[in-house]
């Protein structure tokens, strides 16, 4: 795997975006450190898909600057498009596998449209990226033969077989239940850890993320709110974020009220 | 109304329905050139993606097979009968003038000049053409595309390009079977059916037939493959751009634009290349 010379995989500067006038994202700021699980907290529709959509090039910002290992990313530079995309993989919510190839030709696909590798040796990186995540059994299953789970590994098994150096991912645990959600962030963990790829996900599930990230952020009405360490977001007294940390909390204070009060 | 108002109402009527038609017009107008624009840029950027795209072959290979292996049955059955229909119809016409020995002229160069390109494109379109459509419509609908330019592979060199190769190798193909069954077609029932003598059909089909005829034969048939399969891709590929409908709603309604748009399309081509060769 190729190294990062820059202490910051990534670092967004004053990023803004809007949808039919509608402003989304106002000014983000964040620094995401190289070879760290940064996860990016926040409540659905505060711009989490589409902050990490304008990271991965997929929307054009209207303002603001991406610095991905130091070098400024251009939306509509061809080739520094193609640099990022290079080393950077995106792990979509739904998956996005490819329904008419197997497990097998997912995983190869960007090896063979990417690089000049041989067959063989694209084959057997494939079979190991499998193997890395205990899919290989299933090598010749279509996407729709697998369980949810499974889906999410094979997914995972394809960003990582071109050795990215940045791993996006897009609510990653989405509708899953809480084992699954588990089971998820250890993957994300573990291969992380394993691979040494920078893995920056966005989500909305607090206590998983605390758990398994070495830093995180919350994104509330398009501005990062607050960025620490998980233990600064537990002790944080800043209102958006024990609100949005304590929801549980609350929501059994407000149950207490109304099963208290007179029909 | 007042008698002395009647001119200037009439007047402002006059001015909002022109202003309401011309206005209608120019949109009109803007949607079908920016439409035309945006397409040619669309097949522009798929043969532009050929030169750097990687394991073309195979990809070709595959839509070779999509368009021509799997649409063979069809064009086989359709030809068969077209020929036979025409033999039908032609002996029937021909039989009031005395001249039944016609009948291999008629059928041989109606399908060589015209029914073989147009009928088997129109069946092409049917089966490949709304198939391609369809995929793309959901696999833009279930991101895969998206997927695929975010690995840095080209949407349009991955997807398109080899389709649009294939179809302008496979469409002369299946026209040459459309109209070689069509002569067999026209045979059994002209010969067989009807009593023609099979040496004069053939000898007919073999003087009508001249190599002008062959050559906008293929012509039409590689125009209307690159015509069709690339209106049917773009229509899939863009299935997100319809405002009208959206999840499995914009994939079927990009499926009928594709086959309805292409349709069409071949029929205009069919009419202005046969313009240049009459």
């Amino acid at each position: 795997m190729e190294t990062t010379s820059h202490k910051f995989a990534l670092q967004v500067e004053g990023l803004h975006k809007g949808f039919n006038g509608k402003s989304v994202l106002t000014g983000v700021e964040l620094c995401v450190p190289c070879g760290s699980v940064f996860t990016v907290l926040g409540p659905s529709g505060s711009g989490k898909s589409v902050f990490l959509k304008c990271l991965a090039n997929i929307i054009q910002p209207d303002a603001g600057q991406i610095r991905f290992d130091g070098h400024q990313l251009t939306f509509g530079d061809r080739a520094s498009q193609l640099e990022f995309r290079r080393r950077c993989s995106f792990l979509f919510q739904s998956n996005a596998l490819f329904d008419s190839l197997t497990a097998l030709e997912n995983v190869a696909l960007p090896l063979e449209q990417t690089t000049d590798l041989p067959n063989k040796v694209i084959r057997k990186r494939s079979m190991e990226a499998l193997k890395q995540l205990e899919i290989d059994e299933y090598a010749g299953h279509y996407p729709s033969q697998l369980s949810g789970g499974m889906q999410k590994r094979l997914a995972l098994a394809r960003a990582i077989v071109t050795h990215p150096e940045l791993v996006l991912f897009d609510e990653p645990t989405a509708g899953l239940d809480p084992l699954r959600r588990n089971a998820v962030f250890t993957m994300i963990a573990k291969y992380q850890r394993q691979f040494g790829f920078t893995a920056l996900i966005v989500t909305h599930d607090v206590p998983e993320a605390l758990v398994a990230s070495d830093r995180v952020a919350l994104l509330n009405q398009g501005r990062i709110c607050f960025e620490g360490t998980p233990s600064e977001f537990s002790a944080s007294e800043h209102p958006v974020v024990s609100d949005f940390r304590d929801s549980a909390a609350a929501l059994q204070r407000e149950l207490a009220i109304i099963r208290s009060s007179p029909d | 109304m007042e008698q002395c108002e009647a001119p200037y109402c009439k007047i402002f009527v006059v001015l909002t329905l022109s202003h309401a038609m011309f206005y209608w017009f120019g949109s009109q107008t803007l949607r079908i050139v920016e439409g035309i624009g945006d397409f040619s840029l669309f097949t522009a950027r798929a043969f532009c993606a050929l030169a750097k795209s990687k394991r073309l072959m195979r990809r070709i290979f595959s839509a070779v097979h999509e368009q021509g292996t799997v649409c063979m049955p069809v064009i086989l059955i359709v030809g068969l009968f077209t020929g036979m229909v025409l033999g039908l119809q032609g002996y029937h016409v021909l039989s009031r003038f005395g001249s039944q020995g016609l009948l291999g002229t008629l059928v041989s160069l109606s399908l060589v000049r015209e029914m073989g390109p147009v009928l088997a494109a129109l069946m092409l379109i049917g089966q490949a053409g709304s198939a391609l459509a369809a995929e793309l419509g959901i696999q833009r609908n279930t991101e895969q595309i998206v997927a695929l330019e975010t690995m840095g592979v080209n949407s349009h060199g991955y997807l398109v390009a080899p389709r649009l190769i294939a179809a302008m190798l496979v469409f002369p193909l299946q026209t040459a079977v459309f109209v070689v069954i069509g002569f067999w077609g026209g045979s059994l029932s002209g010969s067989l059916l009807l009593g023609v003598d099979s040496g004069v059909y053939w000898s007919a089909v073999q003087r009508a037939v001249e190599f002008q005829d062959m050559r906008e034969c293929f012509i039409k048939a590689a125009a209307f493959g690159f015509l069709s399969i690339s209106t049917c891709a773009y229509q899939g590929y863009h299935s997100d751009r319809n405002a009208s409908a959206m999840g499995a709603r914009a994939v079927s309604a990009s499926t009928t634009r594709a086959v309805v748009f292409s349709s069409i399309l071949v029929l205009v081509a069919d009419y202005i290349i046969s313009s240049f060769f009459v």
